[in-house]
């Protein structure tokens, strides 16, 4: 797909997420301007999937973890946006009874999630364990899953880092939404995560970065990561990203990582992101 | 009196590791993780049979579970293989999010259960796991009695769709369940008929219950004994019908009286027909250092202490 019919569709994501957040007063706006460029690209670029007929097992398809559940918003506007449930059902997140709960679930049985995720450092072994059954299954899409940087500060993302180097699981590529950013501050004064290239690299994983505002440099890097799938390795990518992406006053700052916009605030950020597709 | 056959002397971590290969024999879907207790967990056979479907995950229970809950999406059926202190304590959010609440079909199999772990300690000897996966909404909690029953239980988990905790153990203990007796997840085994009394009891202490109705015949005390496996969902009926007969009982087993089952059955009297009731469980304390069957004594949850839980519970019913 083009850049600027991505840019479109983006554009319309985040228009999603401030108005969902904004609806309840509740939820997670920063972390999902930040990643909807990546999400967009991969859901309407990347994934061999197939939205209209969703299924758990995911056989013969690609599939993706949400393990930074927070950042639901984003996931939900980028689903509904590419068929796996109406997009009028954006308006109930986070409401009573909704499918579209705070954190990404499965009870509900929403098409395109299979497996909760909030509780954070969880979703990589998720991944390591699906992406090793597609092989048993002799099924050879790829596995996608995304953390936020502030995530690897859980012990588990290592657990499954060391193993998943180990046993050699070569159909993952991880991303790592690297903001800088957390609940409490930035990352480097909460607890730093040090060079985290190297880190990654010292596990046995492959290692790349790119820039996750610009669409060229993310397909190319993409394009990257699965070619070096099947090779023995793991893969991660350091992605770097802004939180708030698109909405100026969330910018620069980890102060809108779980702060709904106020109705004036809404306004402005509607302001700055042009209605592509139309509203919910 | 009522004898029961004692059909051999296992452990029930050797029935599920049986049962396990059995599996792995038949179902060509069940794969199974281990966290460095290959051995302990008599998981080696499985290992040996299909080492394409055995993972081993070292020492890092964590990823363990929730490995096993990604591995669920694609069709296959997870086993995974630790003591009870680290299938449960030690993961229990990974437990809560990943499986239990995503209701995925891992069968979270726990060996090393208790005190009759034995020497290690108080570290190792988790009393709180059955309350722990107890309260999880989506999951089964199965205890089987013997290594026949962990052997019969751990084949017929793999048959039912949804997240489950199978707990044994490490001692070796005598075998009373016939090699083919058929188990049914939710329904107990009614071991004695009686009027008197009603016992309720599972894993190791469904034993130390037969032991004790020697004294308690002699006593002239007829006792309905219950193996109640499966913890979750509780068997309602045979309890209901038991009670309704003997008008009390005493529940056993190796756990904290707190969160066990002793604690289910009486939630499920007390909205029903309450009735007097007396535990045998471990009451708000750690464990220690001891042979299997030293600690079961010092402890509480002996033979003894069975046959003097139904003393007082008549006493009870009788006042």
């Amino acid at each position: 797909m083009e850049t600027t019919a991505l840019q479109h569709i983006a554009s319309q994501v985040r228009r999603d997420i401030v108005r969902m957040v904004a609806g309840v007063n509740s939820g997670h706006p920063g972390g999902s301007l930040g990643c909807t460029d990546f999400l967009t690209l991969l859901y309407f670029d990347q994934l061999h999937h197939d939205a209209e007929n969703f299924t758990m097992d995911g056989i013969g398809q690609d599939l993706f973890f949400l393990s930074n559940g927070h950042i639901s918003p984003v996931w939900y506007s980028v689903l509904a946006r590419a068929g796996y449930f109406p997009v009028n059902e954006l308006g109930t997140f986070r409401k009573l009874s909704t499918r579209l709960q705070g954190h990404p679930s499965t009870d509900k049985k929403l098409p395109g999630i299979r497996m909760a995720s909030g509780s954070l450092g969880q979703g990589l072994s998720v991944a390591i364990g699906a992406a090793q059954v597609k092989r048993l299954n002799k099924d050879n899409h790829l596995v996608y899953c995304l953390h936020g940087d502030g995530e690897l500060q859980e012990g588990q993302i290592w657990e499954a880092a060391m193993y998943a180097s180990a046993r050699k699981v070569d159909n993952v590529i991880a991303t790592i939404d690297c903001n800088g950013r957390q609940i409490d501050g930035d990352v480097d004064d909460v607890i730093s995560l040090g060079d985290l290239h190297a880190k990654w690299a010292a596990f046995g994983w492959e290692v790349l970065t790119m820039d996750g505002h610009n669409f060229t440099d993310m397909k190319n890097t993409l394009a990257k990561a699965k070619s070096l799938c099947g090779h023995g390795k793991p893969v991660v990518i350091l992605m770097k990203t802004e939180m708030g992406q698109g909405v100026d006053y969330m910018m620069g700052s980890h102060k809108w990582h779980g702060v709904a916009p106020n109705p004036a605030q809404l306004e402005d950020a509607l302001g700055q992101l042009e209605e592509t597709l139309g509203d919910y | 009196m009522t004898e029961f056959e004692i059909l051999g002397n296992k452990d029930t971590r050797s029935g599920f590791g049986e049962g396990l290969a059995e599996l792995g024999r038949a179902n060509e879907n069940v794969v199974a993780l281990c966290a460095d207790l290959t051995g302990s967990l008599k998981m080696d056979a499985f290992q040996k049979e299909n080492p394409e479907r055995f993972f081993q995950v070292g020492i890092a229970e964590a990823n363990m579970i929730s490995l096993a809950a990604g591995m669920t999406i694609g069709g296959k059926i997870p086993f995974t293989g630790t003591f009870a202190n680290f299938s449960t304590g030690r993961v229990y959010d990974q437990i809560r999010q990943s499986v239990a609440y995503s209701r995925k079909n891992v069968k979270i199999c726990a060996s090393h259960a208790g005190l009759t772990l034995g020497e290690d300690g108080a570290t190792h000897q988790i009393l709180e796991d059955i309350g722990m996966m107890k309260m999880l909404p989506n999951m089964t909690v199965i205890v089987p009695a013997d290594h026949n029953q962990t052997k019969q239980a751990t084949i017929a988990i793999a048959a039912h769709e949804g997240p489950v905790y199978l707990r044994f153990g490490r001692p070796v203990m005598p075998i009373f369940v016939k090699p083919d007796a058929k188990f049914i997840i939710g329904k107990a085994d009614v071991l004695t008929e009686g009027t008197d009394v009603t016992i309720i009891a599972c894993g190791h202490l469904v034993w130390k219950s037969i032991e004790a109705l020697k004294a308690l015949e002699e006593a002239g005390i007829s006792v309905e004994l219950i193996n109640m496996h499966t913890i979750k969902p509780l068997d309602i009926d045979a309890i209901m019908k038991s009670v309704g007969k003997t008008g009390c009982v005493v529940t056993a087993e190796e756990h904290m009286l707190n969160g066990g089952l002793g604690d289910s059955v009486a939630q499920f009297l007390s909205r029903t027909s309450p009735v007097p009731q007396e535990y045998v469980a471990v009451n708000d304390t750690f464990g220690e250092s001891g042979t299997p069957m030293e600690l079961m004594t010092k402890y509480g949850i002996d033979t003894q202490d069975v046959v003097n839980a139904v003393h007082k519970v008549l006493a009870r019913k009788n006042a």
